[in-house]
């Protein structure tokens, strides 16, 4: 069924190679984590006009070089994969939009100043005209848009549903890709349940687990840096790099590809992951497995003991005044959600390094960690 | 100088602003004063969604992004061309992917609304995302804003639940897939899904309470598989039930940024 695709130009295939080369999950994750670190700690150079500037230039040349790609055209030129597009456009500059305001305001503070919002907020304006009226051009604006994008762009319709003919790879819509993901490293029940459920609970108790009085109303990083990092790496790491990925980079049977390798059904990944159960028992004590799963699966049930236990331990002796303005309830609230949203890169961790499938292993109950 | 302009200003006030109809509908006069600028916000329905007056900063797109104000727009964009598309559309497998067709080739528009509401719909996702990015990012969910920032999280999970049911409604192999990789997640949901941990303790030796036709997917599908009976309660969901559901929270959210404040500097 599939049709060779255009590699496009000679002159880029090592280029296209290289690229191709870092295409894998631990440098995609590993790398979008450490730009982001990066961008926050150099974003005094990064909110300069220039240097975004040079940015969405360099992007753009990189996107247009890409597409003499066919394996990255076809995906790119997908009518549903137009909103990945636009998502990323805007997160990148909505981002810029508010490290540039908090950069000035940050500068401001330290010299003794008042915000810039501070100093806005003096005035008091009649919403008629001066909200109206850019609400009305907002909204004119925003209709435009999605005028030439219908007009533009046909809504694609595939064949008639047919539940005897699964579709290699089969996705979930853009915006749960996130999730897919997460069935990689996680069983259904903690990627599509639990996982899910926390990150609604956690989105939820955010203003209650937050001490910080600092930082309302006006745009700033150095009075918020922990709570900014913290969701940032959420959002952006988490969630955003993993609907890209998710898009680009996963083909048929959810292997990894690279952004230019073209989707063969038949590429072939060595998968040889082991439980925590095995490493245990067979590598570490030379024994086999036990029969019975508690037997089996105490080190992994340890390890998930000591992981909600002792880090929280830990993590309020080293946090001791964020504990202290917490309270002993809504700091175990905070933590708990914290552990949760690590769980997912520290599973990937082990995976990569160790080859690591389960931590905890009783599939007699669906149970599996 | 009195030019044509002058004149025609001066009937239109004469015949039309001065008029009974005129001043029945509008209760005052042009908002070129301070006076008639509030009266403007505060009469009309809609209006006073605002209050008459705001602080300088909340005014500024650098600001506010307009990100709230463009997710509220989105939905109703997408409610009235929603409403278009349900006079064509029958939610059962031999008629929807048809009626879909139908709606692209054969209805005025049809192809146009259609595709307003497939890309409204991705647009209402991204901007609804952005708009929590720049309440969290201002620090606007902190007190006395906490209940609203709640809010506005659950408002977010069922934009991505309208978006999700309406996937399947054109009943193409992209909404029946989407669906299936999608609801094959709950199969998996503790204790209440057939292959969750915990569901085979519930029952009585053989007796299983929690199998593939009485688990939590079976009732959101109402089938094992993503069948005719699905179609059908997603179509409700989206076009009935959810809508109503962020609709309430709607004015539950915006009654809350009018009380407690929009998010302003100390």
């Amino acid at each position: 069924m599939s049709h060779p695709v255009h590699p496009g130009p000679e002159s880029l295939q090592p280029f296209f190679n290289g690229i191709d080369a870092l295409c894998q999950p631990q440098i995609i994750f590993g790398g979008s984590i450490a730009a982001l670190i990066g961008g926050l700690v150099f974003r005094r150079y990064l909110v300069k006009p220039a240097v975004a500037i040079g940015i969405t230039v360099a992007t753009l040349a990189f996107v247009g070089l890409s597409c003499l790609n066919g394996q990255f055209l076809s995906q790119a030129q997908k009518p549903d994969n137009v909103p990945i597009w636009i998502l990323l456009a805007m997160t990148g500059f909505v981002l810029w939009v508010s490290f540039y305001q908090a950069v000035r305001n940050d500068d401001r503070i330290r010299q003794g100043l008042r915000t810039e919002e501070h100093e806005a907020a003096e005035e008091k304006l009649h919403v008629w005209p001066y909200l109206l009226y850019i609400e009305g051009i907002v909204a004119a604006f925003a209709m435009l848009v999605l005028f030439v994008w219908s007009v533009g762009i046909e809504a694609p319709l595939e064949q008639f549903a047919n539940i005897a003919k699964t579709p290699n790879p089969s996705k979930a819509p853009w915006y749960f890709l996130g999730l897919q993901e997460m069935l990689v490293y996680y069983d259904p029940w903690m990627a599509g349940v639990v996982l899910p459920s926390m990150i609604i609970s956690g989105l939820v108790v955010i203003p209650y687990c937050d001490p910080n009085p600092k930082g309302v109303g006006y745009y700033t990083f150095e009075q918020r840096k922990l709570a900014i990092t913290t969701f940032l790496f959420g959002f952006v790491a988490l969630w955003v790099v993993m609907i890209f990925v998710g898009t680009f980079l996963r083909g048929p049977n959810w292997n990894f590809y690279g952004l230019y390798e073209e989707w063969n059904p038949h590429k072939l990944e060595q998968l040889n992951n082991v439980n925590l159960s095995e490493f245990f028992w067979q590598n570490f004590m030379g024994e086999s497995l036990p029969k019975q799963w508690f037997a089996r699966e105490w080190p992994g049930f340890a390890v998930i003991l000591i992981y909600f236990t002792a880090v929280p331990m830990v993590c309020a002796g080293l946090f001791r005044k964020l504990y202290k303005s917490l309270g002993f309830v809504r700091y175990n609230i905070l933590i708990v959600h914290a552990l949760f949203m690590m769980a997912l890169p520290i599973k990937m961790l082990l995976r990569w390094s160790f080859n690591l499938k389960y931590i905890v292993y009783i599939p007699e109950y669906f149970f599996n960690i | 100088m009195s030019g044509i302009g002058d004149k025609l200003r001066k009937v239109l006030d004469e015949s039309v602003y001065q008029s009974v109809i005129w001043r029945s509908v509008f209760r005052h006069g042009f908002p070129d004063t301070d006076r008639n600028r509030t009266l403007v916000v505060l009469s009309n329905l809609f209006l006073h969604l605002h209050p008459a007056k705001l602080k300088g900063h909340a005014v500024r797109m650098r600001y506010t992004w307009c990100m709230g104000g463009l997710s509220f727009f989105m939905f109703l964009i997408l409610t009235i061309s929603g409403v278009f598309l349900m006079f064509y559309y029958r939610p059962t497998p031999e008629y929807a992917y048809a009626d879909i067709i139908d709606l692209r080739e054969g209805i005025p528009l049809g192809a146009f609304m259609r595709n307003i509401h497939r890309w409204g719909a991705h647009a209402m996702v991204i901007i609804v995302w952005l708009h929590m990015l720049r309440v969290f990012m201002t620090g606007s969910y902190k007190a006395p804003r906490e209940f609203n920032w709640g809010v506005g999280v659950i408002l977010l999970v069922l934009t991505l639940l309208l978006s999700f049911t309406g996937y399947l409604l054109p009943w193409d192999q992209l909404a029946i897939w989407a669906i299936t990789v999608g609801t094959n997640m709950a199969r998996a949901t503790p204790f209440l899904g057939h292959e969750g941990p915990g569901a085979s303790l519930i029952g009585y030796d053989d007796f299983a309470v929690v199998h593939p036709k009485s688990d939590v997917r079976f009732m959101l599908l109402g089938g094992s598989i993503v069948g005719p009976p699905a179609l059908l309660r997603f179509y409700v969901l989206h076009c009935v039930f959810l809508p109503l559901v962020a609709g309430f929270l709607m004015a539950v959210h915006f009654w809350r940024i009018r009380k407690d404040g929009f998010s302003a500097p100390l």
